[in-house]
């Protein structure tokens, strides 16, 4: 079984949208173009309005490092973008990060964790444990958002930061933000 | 240990620069950024000094980014097997206006010629065709390569990928700039972007 809980109660913000549309909406006023991915539940609803935009490319990945270096060259080449991956992709992205050091980048990534809140999968629990503290040494600035009530001024503050004064910044999406992972029923 | 008959990697280079004209070019972390210094400094020059694997995906994220300008990766076999994943990753988006030029020494010259896989094992233009890549080539004579060179301002029939066996000696280094904001700010600049 690999359902995950049903979406708690409070699922919608205070808009009545739901979160992942409000990261879509930010994104798109933020005039993000490309939106390299490894796929993850918690990112599905997102990834599927991405892909059905006129105005963003969904590039997925075979490894989240690739993600970096794709948008450093977006950059280079005059356009924003942001990651989407999960926190067991954080480890596979360390030296790659070094790109948003060098090159000052307004990187942006969106992260669905695993490995807390509830998590039933052991495995998950190392990378997700260190999660905050890779980026935290890569240079990189963490926020957080646990209850979908706050995503939008999460993301708000990230993009901000991010995209106008070049702080490479990651939003960590909460395990009860995006429901635990139900293995067994 | 080199074989015979195999091509001076700056030869190749400045060969395929010769008329680059308004192509971004990209070098991998190693030899092949000293290479491409080798053949003249540019604007468009974006030199890799580290970040070993990401060559070919920061040539992606050009390449959409600038779909009517072509962009060129110019990279080593060693720094091509650590992001063979990208090669996917390009098959799958199939940029119109992207090349990758791997100059393949079959070993490490930059760490003390240690073999790589190329030497009796991977074969990158197998798999770069495997992954979707269909013009996917060896080059092996410089008439090849002169050839081939016009190919690259096509911003209409790639993704493209070539293979070049090189010769592994070891050149003097050709040193580029490595200050990541110059070299990036300098860029953008001749694509018409400001600082922020």
């Amino acid at each position: 079984m690999h359902a995950r809980a049903d979406a708690p109660a409070d699922q919608a913000t205070d808009q009545g949208s739901s979160w992942p549309e409000d990261i879509f909406a930010i994104l798109q006023r933020f005039d993000v173009r490309q939106v390299p991915y490894v796929p993850d539940a918690g990112h599905s609803e997102l990834i599927q309005r991405v892909l059905k935009s006129s105005t963003m490319r969904g590039i997925p990945l075979t490894t989240e490092e690739e993600g970096v270096a794709l948008l450093a060259g977006a950059w280079a080449g005059g356009q924003r973008g942001v990651l989407l991956m999960q926190s067991s992709g954080v480890g596979n992205c360390i030296n790659m990060l070094s790109l948003t050091q060098i090159f000052r980048l307004p990187f942006l990534t969106l992260v669905t964790m695993r490995g807390e809140w509830g998590e039933f999968n052991p495995w998950q629990v190392p990378m997700g444990s260190s999660t905050q503290g890779v980026f935290e040494l890569s240079g990189i600035k963490v926020l957080r958002a646990s209850h979908p009530q706050e995503v939008r001024e999460v993301m708000e503050a990230a993009a901000s930061q991010a995209y106008n004064a070049c702080t490479p910044t990651a939003v960590l999406l909460s395990q009860r933000l995006i429901g635990t992972k139900v293995f067994v029923k | 240990m080199s074989k015979t008959n195999l091509l001076d990697r700056r030869s190749v280079v400045s060969s395929l620069l010769k008329h680059r004209k308004d192509a971004i070019v990209v070098g991998g972390l190693g030899a092949s950024t000293y290479d491409i210094a080798a053949a003249g400094d540019h604007a468009r020059n974006f030199y890799l000094w580290g970040a070993m694997g990401g060559a070919v995906m920061i040539g992606l994220g050009l390449a959409l980014a600038q779909p009517k300008l072509p962009v060129v990766v110019i990279t080593g076999d060693g720094e091509m097997l650590m992001g063979m994943g990208s090669l996917a990753t390009v098959g799958l988006q199939k940029p119109a206006n992207l090349s990758i030029v791997v100059l393949d020494n079959e070993s490490y010259g930059e760490t003390g010629g240690q073999m790589s896989h190329t030497a009796s094992a991977a074969d990158l233009v197998g798999v770069a065709r495997a992954c979707g890549i269909a013009d996917s080539r060896s080059l092996d004579t410089l008439a090849e390569i002169e050839a081939f060179a016009p190919a690259l301002q096509d911003v209409a029939a790639g993704p493209r990928f070539a293979s070049v066996k090189i010769d592994a000696a070891n050149l003097e280094r050709v040193l580029s700039n490595r200050d990541g904001m110059f070299v990036l700010t300098r860029l953008r600049g001749a694509l018409g972007f400001n600082p922020i």
